[in-house]
């Protein structure tokens, strides 16, 4: 209880004073339920604390840090370059996505810039990683559910990207590919027409999953109208990525700021849904898996030519100063505040990671709902255990 | 005609029907675990499923059932262990007690029970007291959750399963399941009697309903929050390992196999071939070999309804508990009553 803010002390002593009235007139008593650490549904050692009056959720609060690997620390006794090999590992669906934004941090402070052909080719592998991680979602949703097929599509065609990442880096989970002042290497030969085709595979996955879950009436009622959170309260627990866009707020990072990426260069839709339930998060994370494939074919089409890397000195010193970068990564907001004192490590790494904040409405969210719904919201707000402990 | 069951012994007449009965019971199981859990489901995944114990893995399930019998029997410390270890033996007991009153041929039956359709639906019933007993007695909030929601689940279906067979028992006159039968294969549509008269024509109402309750009855998907792994991590079974979770898993799939097999009876024709075909005019005058391709029949309807089960199972999300309360008493017993009414009116009325 001590962790537990004000508010969430109150809610509690709130909801134990409505069991012990409850009590006293039906002579029933609560149950409180742990889901997790070991769980089939918390896919990692997400814990949730839930009191439970029959199935309803009287009080919830999840417990993480079971996976604390203690990264802002250990990147204090890494040189820059190796920061990255670490970082992949945060939010491990979607490796790319994770150096990118720390990369772009060193080069603000050293005041570079990645070439345009690595500017292109990082956007590209980043919006690859988005589908890598959002299509599993997609069929991870279907077992949350019940329903065990959708997976087994989702794991097919996601190994078209991960082949595709391969291909490009060398790595299927953790490329470690990005370099401060551009990439490691030029894309092989051939990778780009292998790429038209795998986009074209991935949208038929997206119009396959429509058909068979989202256009589902089981789970339709099991996602509709279900863990409904408003506009105001998704911006006060500081919501970001899909969750926030469908609770009605047209905010994107790739849209809304520049930042050496080939974003400002393509044209792509920013879905944004008014219901702000269960529904809305998981067909706006289905909409940006298209919207990620037309990226993709759009920087294709328009790659230019020239270096992958910029001159960088062999021993890389980033200069004093202090810097912010976040970007729109799969699971939402992911920024790294860099703080350097001029050496060959950074000074102090602070990570922003999109699922912590993500996690954190739960007790909001949860309340009152059934026990099969806690698993969908859950579902539904999409997170990783690795984003969640950093 | 010669009734076979006149020239055993009683003993060994009773032998072979207990022979039959496990027969009946067990090989269902096993094909459906073999053919729709491990190949189509598979398939459906675009994958292969097993492959390497035996022919295209068929001797997988013999692999399965010994390693799940090499497994520790373990018994939670605050379980009560007696009720705890008798609990899968209700479940499996009362699938047997239901094949009982199925027939599979004109002399290929356990029991001519008069009021067999009344027996299936109350036997089939007890295998809620077996899972509830399993959900409480051991000691684990997930059990209980799970064994709690199917009690509630079972007991909203039942009802809509027994309105469903109403409907059926008024058009063939009788509650024998081997007067259902004949009724269907001895009937004719206006006159016409090349296919015999299935009640599934008729009863098209009364099926679905039928399926849909079976569906949940045997707790598969979207009925299946009784298991529900992604919420109660196996629901009542989460703390069975080795043996006893090996018979409810037996019992889940004979269960299948066995509701498919009276589904098939009420519905289908059952093991009959239309009479008029060999101008057989009633069940005395059905030839002996119909005692050997009668069950084949059988099993050939029982696959394709325990396929569409299976079929179901695997494509669907799950309901939510109240979801399902509302579906049943709302749709499913309203509707069932309506096709009660509707047969009765008709029956009469023709």
């Amino acid at each position: 209880m001590t962790m537990l803010s004000e508010r969430q002390q109150m809610s509690y002593i709130a909801s134990q004073a409505a069991d012990a009235r409850l009590n006293v007139e039906l002579e029933t008593e609560g149950m409180t339920l742990n889901i997790g650490p070991q769980h089939p549904a918390t896919h990692g050692t997400l814990r949730i604390i839930a009191r439970l009056d029959g199935e309803q959720v009287v009080w919830a609060e999840p417990s993480a840090g079971y996976m604390h690997r203690g990264y802002e620390k250990l990147t204090e006794v890494r040189t820059f370059p190796q920061v990255t090999a670490l970082i992949n590992r945060i939010d491990w669906l979607g490796s790319f996505a994770n150096e990118v934004p720390f990369i772009l941090a060193a080069e603000q402070l050293m005041d570079i810039e990645a070439p345009p052909r690595a500017q292109h080719i990082r956007t590209i592998l980043f919006e690859l990683s988005r589908i890598a991680n959002v299509s599993l979602f997609l069929g991870d949703l279907g077992v949350q559910m019940g329903a065990v097929t959708p997976v087994f599509m989702a794991f097919r065609d996601r190994e078209y990207v991960l082949n595709l990442i391969e291909g490009a880096t060398g790595g299927r989970f953790h490329p470690n590919f990005d370099r401060i002042g551009g990439l490691k290497d030029d894309l092989p030969k051939g990778w780009l027409d292998e790429t038209r085709q795998v986009m074209k595979k991935l949208r038929n996955f997206c119009d396959e999953i429509e058909d068979l879950l989202f256009g589902n009436e089981i789970f339709q009622s099991r996602t509709r109208g279900i863990g409904v959170i408003p506009a105001d309260v998704a911006r006060q627990y500081g919501l970001s990525g899909a969750n926030l866009r469908a609770s009605g707020v047209d905010w994107d990072l790739r849209r809304d700021q520049s930042l050496p990426l080939a974003y400002d260069k393509v044209d792509f839709r920013v879905w944004t849904h008014p219901d702000g339930d269960s529904w809305a998060r998981c067909w706006i994370r289905l909409q940006e898996v298209r919207e990620a494939t037309k990226i993709v074919d759009q920087l294709i089409e328009t790659l230019p030519p020239g270096p992958v890397m910029t001159k960088v000195p062999r021993i890389i010193k980033v200069p004093e100063g202090e810097a912010w970068v976040s970007t729109e990564n799969p699971l939402g907001e992911m920024g790294y505040y860099v703080v350097s004192k001029g050496d060959l490590g950074p000074f102090r790494v602070k990570i922003r990671s999109a699922s912590f904040n993500n996690i954190s409405i739960t007790p909001w969210v949860l309340k009152g709902v059934y026990v099969p719904d806690i698993i969908t919201i859950l579902a539904s707000l999409y997170f990783i255990l690795g984003d969640i402990d950093r | 005609m010669m009734s076979i069951a006149l020239e055993i012994p009683y003993w060994g007449q009773s032998l072979l029907r207990v022979l039959g009965g496990v027969g009946a019971v067990l090989l269902p199981a096993g094909t459906i675990v073999y053919l729709f859990l491990f190949k189509m489901m598979s398939f459906m995944q675009s994958r292969l499923g097993p492959m390497e114990a035996g022919p295209y893995g068929s001797m997988q399930l013999l692999a399965e059932v010994g390693k799940w019998l090499q497994k520790e029997d373990i018994i939670p410390e605050n379980a009560d262990a007696k009720i705890y270890k008798l609990a899968p033996v209700i479940v499996l007991v009362s699938t047997f007690l239901l094949v009982v009153v199925v027939p599979f041929g004109p002399d290929a039956l356990f029991t001519d029970f008069s009021a067999g359709v009344f027996y299936a639906l109350a036997i089939g019933s007890v295998s809620v007291i077996g899972i509830l007993v399993a959900g409480w007695s051991s000691a684990n909030k997930y059990s209980l959750l799970g064994g709690l929601r199917a009690a509630g689940q079972l007991i909203a279906y039942e009802l809509p399963m027994v309105l469903a067979v109403v409907g059926v028992v008024i058009q063939a006159g009788s509650m024998n399941l081997q007067q259902i039968v004949v009724a269907q294969n001895s009937g004719s549509i206006f006159g016409w009697d090349g296919v015999g008269f299935p009640f599934v024509l008729t009863q098209f109402v009364g099926f679905l309903i039928f399926m849909i309750a079976v569906q949940a009855e045997l707790t598969q998907v979207p009925f299946d929050m009784p298991i529900a792994e992604s919420e109660l991590v196996s629901g009542y079974m989460t703390e069975y390992s080795g043996f006893r979770f090996l018979i409810f898993f037996i019992g889940e799939f004979a269960t299948a196999g066995v509701f498919a097999f009276i589904a098939s009876v009420l519905f289908l024709g059952g093991w009959g071939i239309p009479f008029s075909w060999f101008g057989w005019e009633s069940l005395e005058a059905v030839d002996g070999w119909m005692n050997i391709v009668g069950p084949v029949i059988m099993l050939t309807k029982m696959l394709v309804l325990t396929g569409i089960i299976m079929w179901v199972r695997f494509s669907y999300p799950r309901f939510r508990e109240d979801q399902l309360q509302r579906f049943a008493w709302k749709v499913l017993i309203p509707l069932s009553l309506a096709n009660i009414a509707v047969t009765a009116i008709l029956k009469v009325a023709i």
